[in-house]
């Protein structure tokens, strides 16, 4: 109705300048109305007429480099050989591209060879590193001991059926308990503030943020280990590596978290604020809400981060091989550090158990990661199929509702502006006694500003009516 | 909060360091050995370790990450585009330990053959060149070329290249629609509105990324620590086996440090602090002054 008209002219434009914040909104997905095409145009398929003497170029350099390297050059390592074929595969890719294309199509080829091979090999390394890794840990993550015993029992050259990371596992989950626990409750309030305010101020916390996310984290480990352990003259404990893991994934979660609160639209906050709400009460009960899928994010990225860091436990933790599970006492000792420490023992079974810890901890970091991109993968304030049916059925049970009162108070009906309408539809649902109600539309008596027949018959917009009877729900819906 | 707890690292490092600043003096910055016991020590060597190692990651990897940004935000069809988009952050997030013993264990044997390959045909110029190796003896050995900063850098550069390849990613994608379809409409091909729309717009976005990498780079620890042999010269060789960098003297030596020879190492983390306090600032400065705007990282 009147709302989503009003919003819509603002949306088709594509970025609707927020009068607030003076930033660029973006329209959220799956608005009505026309929305402008976001994704770049395609102007370049893969056919089959143009893999052929692609496969062919890549065959054909793959023999000349054998030769090359065989008989011509004598050259040694897998890596220069395959090197070289890229390099022989762009040339007589292009040499036959060339017979039937023009300059431009040409280099536009060429370009995408570029282009697609660079990503190739990133994602081919990703790959690759992640088989590696796992392969060479294989033997031990076998061993179902290799979760449940410590390393006490283990000598250097006992087998892989005996030892295991127990000890590093609960040392992990210590550490990032603590360290979130400190996290957290930091990180998430830096990063409202920095949301909800602006000036030289917020601008210097900004940037000192920025430049926290890229402390070397060897520096955290440092400062911990200088001020908490050589200062204070604590032992080296688990306490001494969560803060430290704290300071690293701090800012991650600032940083992270902000961006998130950012996409909480400007208006649902006016509406808050011109309910007469106070700024603490608009961020506990609107603007952290809205955004919850997005700060769980965040702050799973931030223990992705923090779980994976070695250095500044190294500095902070000790090493110990037995079982702690006294955070406050003793060395502990984490997933990352265990990798680090296996390793660095000449013999192949410490090696193996190595690889099997870091394949471990990467298998937790994909899973943390996978479970934060599915939370996460919503924009704030957009709802997942459940909400989105919970608030229109709630919205259509607004609808008879007030379709039924309407019927009971009938009265003879002075013609509406938009903006009275509006008030009505946003407060009269809600709290019909509420004297915010009344005082939006002081012509009328309380619950007598309840919208007309017609009005209300009229399909709703969405979010604006859909709230409980006593506990108005702000959701993403009601900013469209 | 933040900000108190930044500058209380920093506070507190400089604090510590003084002592060992005040007896070095200048010196500090350019003697290559670390004895702090007897007082003589220095930076120098490991702060040119730590440059050449961020400095090979840093050439390594922006290629590689402009190439896969360009990828993702041009070529790939976008139903794939969020998939990867994901795994780039992935990489981001992927331990570093991890990557360490990639490097330690796989990485450095299959590498040496390319890096004999540089030094033989490259070694006039003066960073390539190998002492000690013999390109014209064929059962030489290869350890020469091992634990270098080259083989450091390599892993490295797979640490910093996911977030580099975000942020440019990010700037490409902010190129304005309207520009790019004006280019298709004068006939452009999809490189021709690459390089006429897309790059120049991302230009803040590729370097301060590319800084940002570096600035990463610096800091790294683990990866470093596993691959390269400490030596305390200054060594501009790249290829060339020992080399050290700041964070890893840290590593290596803050456990049997004593009060004057932590507050050594004190004063070479602050010397590292600083060094990615100033390129990480330089970075968010060029990436906010582009046209493409505010990043998010």
């Amino acid at each position: 109705m009147t709302l989503t008209e009003v919003r819509v002219p603002a949306t088709t434009t594509g970025a609707a300048p927020d009068l607030d914040r003076g930033t660029v909104t973006r329209p959220p997905e799956g608005l009505a109305g026309p929305t402008v095409a976001r994704q770049p145009r395609r102007v370049a398929r893969a056919t089959g007429a143009g893999l052929i003497p692609m496969l062919g170029a890549a065959a054909s350099s793959v023999a000349l480099t054998a030769l090359l390297f065989g008989r011509v050059t004598a050259a040694s390592g897998s890596f220069g050989f395959a090197l070289t074929a890229y390099v022989l595969f762009l040339v007589i890719d292009t040499a036959i591209f060339s017979l039937t294309e023009n300059g431009p199509a040409i280099r536009d080829r060429l370009a995408t060879t570029a282009l697609t091979s660079a990503a190739v090999v990133a994602f081919g390394t990703l790959a690759f590193v992640v088989v590696y890794t796992i392969a060479r840990g294989s033997s031990a993550l076998m061993h179902l001991n290799f979760f449940t015993q410590d390393m006490a029992e283990a000598g250097p050259l006992s087998g892989l059926d005996v030892g295991g990371i127990k000890h590093a596992l609960v040392g992990t989950l210590w550490m990032m308990g603590i360290g979130l626990g400190i996290a957290i409750p930091l990180g998430v309030t830096g990063a409202v503030f920095l949301s909800q305010s602006r000036g030289p101020f917020a601008w210097l916390v900004r940037t000192t943020v920025d430049a926290m996310t890229a402390l070397p984290d060897i520096i955290a480990g440092l400062f911990i280990y200088a001020t908490w352990i050589l200062t204070f003259h604590f032992e080296h404990s688990g306490l001494a590596a969560a803060l430290a893991l704290a300071i690293m994934m701090t800012p991650v979660i600032v940083r992270a978290s902000d961006v998130v609160l950012r996409l909480v639209s400007g208006s649902l906050q006016e509406a808050a604020a011109a309910l007469g709400a106070p700024k603490w009460r608009t961020v506990w009960n609107v603007v952290l809400p809205t955004a919850r899928s997005g700060l769980t994010t965040a702050v799973i990225l931030g223990a992705a981060r923090g779980v994976g860091e070695t250095a500044p436990v190294l500095l902070t933790a000790g090493y110990t091989a037995s079982l702690n599970t006294n955070p406050l006492h003793g060395p502990m000792v984490s997933l990352p550090l265990a990798a680090f420490q296996f390793v660095a023992s000449p013999q192949p079974v410490m090696i193996a158990r190595g690889f099997a810890c870091a394949a471990f901890l990467m298998l937790l970091v994909v899973v943390l990661f996978v479970i934060g991109r599915m939370i996460g993968g919503r924009t704030p304030g957009q709802l997942t199929g459940r909400g989105a049916r919970r608030a229109r059925r709630a919205s259509r049970r607004d609808v008879a509702r007030m379709i039924k009162r309407a019927a009971v108070r009938a009265r003879p009906v002075r013609p509406t502006p938009a903006l009275d309408v509006l008030n009505s539809a946003l407060v009269a649902p809600h709290r019909p006694e509420s004297p915010i109600g009344s005082f939006a539309t002081p012509a009328a008596a309380p619950g007598a500003s309840a919208p007309s027949a017609p009005d209300a018959s009229a399909p709703p917009a969405p979010g604006i009516a859909h709230g409980e009877q006593d506990s108005p729900r702000f959701t993403g819906e009601g900013a469209l | 909060m933040v900000l108190a707890l930044m500058v209380a690292v920093g506070l507190f490092l400089t604090a510590k360091a003084v002592p060992a600043l005040k007896a070095a003096g200048w010196s500090f910055l350019t003697i290559p050995d670390w004895q702090p016991d007897v007082h003589h020590f220095g930076i120098a060597a490991v702060l040119t370790g730590t440059v050449l190692i961020a400095l090979v990651a840093v050439t390594v990897s922006a290629p590689v990450a402009v190439g896969t940004a360009l990828f993702i935000s041009e070529v790939v069809p976008p139903g794939l585009r969020r998939t990867l988009v994901t795994l780039v952050d992935l990489m981001a997030a992927i331990p570093s330990v991890v990557y360490g013993l990639w490097g330690f264990f796989f990485l450095q044997g299959h590498v040496v053959g390319l890096a004999r390959w540089i030094s033989t045909w490259f070694g006039w110029i003066p960073i390539f060149r190998v002492l000690g190796s013999d390109p014209t003896n064929p059962l030489a050995t290869l350890s020469v070329y091992s634990s270098s900063a080259f083989i450091a850098g390599l892993v490295v550069s797979l640490m910093v290249m996911p977030i580099q390849c975000s942020v440019m990613r990010e700037s490409f994608e902010q190129a304005p629609i309207g520009e790019r379809e004006a280019a298709y409409a004068l006939g452009s091909t999809r490189w021709g509105a690459i390089t006429t729309v897309v790059l120049p717009f991302g230009r803040g976005g590729i370097i301060g990324g590319t800084m940002l990498g570096l600035g990463r780079a610096l800091g790294e620890t683990v990866a470093v620590y596993l691959i390269i042999s400490a030596s305390f010269t200054i060594n501009f060789h790249v290829l060339e086996a020992g080399t050290s960098t700041v964070s890893s003297l840290i590593a290596l030596r803050f456990g049997d440090a004593s009060g004057f020879g932590l507050a050594a190492l004190m004063a070479a983390g602050l010397a590292l602090f600083t060094m990615t306090l100033i390129v990480n600032f330089i970075a968010a400065g060029i990436v906010s002054r582009s046209r493409s705007g505010l990043v998010t990282g």
